[in-house]
């Protein structure tokens, strides 16, 4: 454990070279994690990423931190719990203390069919090797003491599942962490450096247009979450993915009250208590597509309500900020990581309102898919194709909220 | 909070509304015949445009009606309303003498 909070230098602000052997385009969250491990894993360093704003400042560091791998499907178990292992031994990795804490993630059931949903969300867990436990009322009560498990209240807790190895990080931090160790494999991370065309030669993907000039590739990674069907766009195909604003926000500091993340689909809020001591809730995406990075408040308000009737105490706090990102909502809720119609050029987005947790894992495959020119094989039911052949991954109800 | 002009009631809290998406999705008329790429495409893929957007809306606690709307996903503006089955209005955003248009730029 020599992680250091404080390092001194952080990365080189290169200018673009004309040519890389491999560019990913988006220096978010599973940008930053694919050109890591196309070092890390594949020995590629001849690399860009390629950043429209500052690194991070997409959904990077406007998430709630939350990480747990209990979705209840294979396909997501897989790619989630790798992601997870991968989790657990990133602060020595990357020798840079992000504050990854597993205390423990609940997801609430307030109806029968919650608790239905729960008991086999676990069950399928174990069977996949994932740790997961379901708790009763008392249980709850013992676990989280603030939640009102009360049997008269509006949505009584009836029970609920508790992923221990869960929980969350500072995801500022990791942006710097993850920085700073792809800088030192000598990968450029060009900022500023927006992608405004994509260069297709016989169906071959051969460079990209950007605001710093043209850049030449034949291996090419679309990483840009809400932007995505923008960018197929100028490639010329589509996807089945629709932008949405995810609203979240914090109270101010407080103490320590809250031990755990708390998550509940039925009256949808979800919390947890960041390290420095604020409230950190989100819910659930505003209706509309958009792209303005802001939302309607109708939905703060009642995230608020939900989170004040779970957790009486919360009536106190204040919200001290709200903000928005926009995300990639696929039609089953589970990502989409693969090969596109154009040769050379792979995608990673879809992964929505719950793609932090994935980072590691996301990128993992995704240097995998760009280096080797076939997916890996814990993403491979994640592609693109699957919205021809109907072999969805549906993690709509099942995956508790999707975060 | 949006301010949505319903086609048949004017304008109301967006929280009245539900939203439908993409607005002039045509059910594929030779449906024996498609491909299963092309059904695939029908089914799950919609426009996703940054800028403006042409999408339904039902005023679900209201008159329960369908209608559309062109709005644009970047600053939120609505430029036209106009009921359903009616062609999105030829006229740019915000000039548009067709439905009752909010929040004209
Ligand atoms: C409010 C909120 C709460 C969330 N809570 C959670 C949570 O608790 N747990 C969880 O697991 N997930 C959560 N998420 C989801 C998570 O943040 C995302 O899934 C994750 O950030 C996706 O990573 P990414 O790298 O794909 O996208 P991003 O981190 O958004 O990165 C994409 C990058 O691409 C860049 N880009 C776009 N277009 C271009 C272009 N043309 N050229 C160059 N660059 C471009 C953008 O500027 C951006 O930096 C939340 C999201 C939000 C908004």
């Amino acid at each position: 454990m020599a992680a250091d909070a404080n390092p001194q230098h952080l990365w080189r602000n290169p200018d673009p070279r004309p040519s890389y052997d491999a560019i990913v385009v988006g220096g978010g969250l599973h940008g930053l994690a694919t050109a890591y491990y196309l070092a890390r894993n594949h020995g590629l360093t001849n690399v860009a990423v390629l950043e429209k704003g500052w690194l991070g400042s997409g959904n990077a560091v406007r998430n709630t931190t939350i990480i747990r791998s209990n979705y209840l499907w294979e396909e997501s178990a897989g790619i989630y719990e790798h992601s997870l292992q991968l989790w657990e031994g990133l602060v020595d990795e990357l020798d840079h203390d992000f504050l990854f804490s597993q205390r423990g993630v609940l997801n609430l059931a307030h109806t029968l069919g919650d608790v239905r949903e729960g008991v086999r969300r676990a069950n399928a867990n174990r069977l996949s090797g994932i740790d997961a436990e379901w708790l009763t009322t008392e249980e709850v009560a013992d676990f989280c003491p603030i939640i009102d498990t009360s049997p008269g209240i509006r949505y009584p807790v009836l029970g609920a599942t508790l992923q221990r190895r869960g929980g969350i990080a500072r995801h500022d931090a990791f942006v710097f962490a993850i920085s700073r160790a792809v800088d030192a494999y000598g990968i450029d991370l060009l900022q500023g450096c927006e992608v405004t065309g994509i260069d297709v030669v016989g169906g071959r993907v051969t460079g990209v247009q950007t605001t710093r000039g043209p850049i030449a590739s034949t291996t090419v990674g679309l990483v840009a979450a809400g932007h995505s069907t923008v960018l197929a766009g100028l490639a010329g195909f589509r996807l089945p993915i629709q932008s949405h604003p995810l609203q979240a926000l914090v109270s101010e500091l407080l103490d320590q009250v809250l031990n755990c993340v708390v998550m509940s689909s039925a009256v949808h809020v979800y919390v947890s208590q960041a390290h420095k001591g604020e409230l950190v809730m989100g819910a659930g995406i505003d209706s509309y597509n958009s792209y303005a990075q802001r939302g309607s408040f109708h939905v703060i308000e009642h995230q608020m309500a939900a989170a004040v009737e779970l957790i009486p105490l919360f009536a106190r706090a204040h919200v001290l900020r709200t903000w928005a990102g926009i995300v990639d909502v696929s039609p089953d809720a589970s990502p989409i990581l693969g090969l596109t119609p154009v040769d050379g050029l792979t995608v990673n987005c879809g992964w929505g309102t719950g793609g932090w947790k994935a980072t590691p894992g996301s990128g993992w495959c995704m240097a995998h898919t760009m280096a080797t020119g076939v997916p890996h094989p814990l993403s491979a039911p994640f592609s693109l194709e699957r919205f021809e052949t109907g072999a969805l991954i549906d993690e709509h109800g099942a995956a508790a909220v999707a975060h | 909070m949006l301010l949505i002009a319903c086609a048949w009631c004017g304008p109301r809290d967006e929280v009245e509304f539900r939203y439908g998406g993409q607005a002039h999705v045509a059910w594929p008329t030779a449906e024996d015949a498609i491909s299963d790429a092309e059904w695939g495409a029908f089914l799950f893929i919609r426009d996703n445009p940054q800028g403006d957007f042409a999408e339904r809306w039902v005023h679900q606690h209201g008159c329960r009606r369908w209608f559309n709307v062109v709005r644009s996903t970047v600053t939120h503006e609505i430029s036209a309303v106009y009921p359903a089955g009616q062609s999105r209005p030829e006229s740019a955003p915000g000039r548009s003498g067709a439905g009752s248009g909010e929040g004209a730029r």
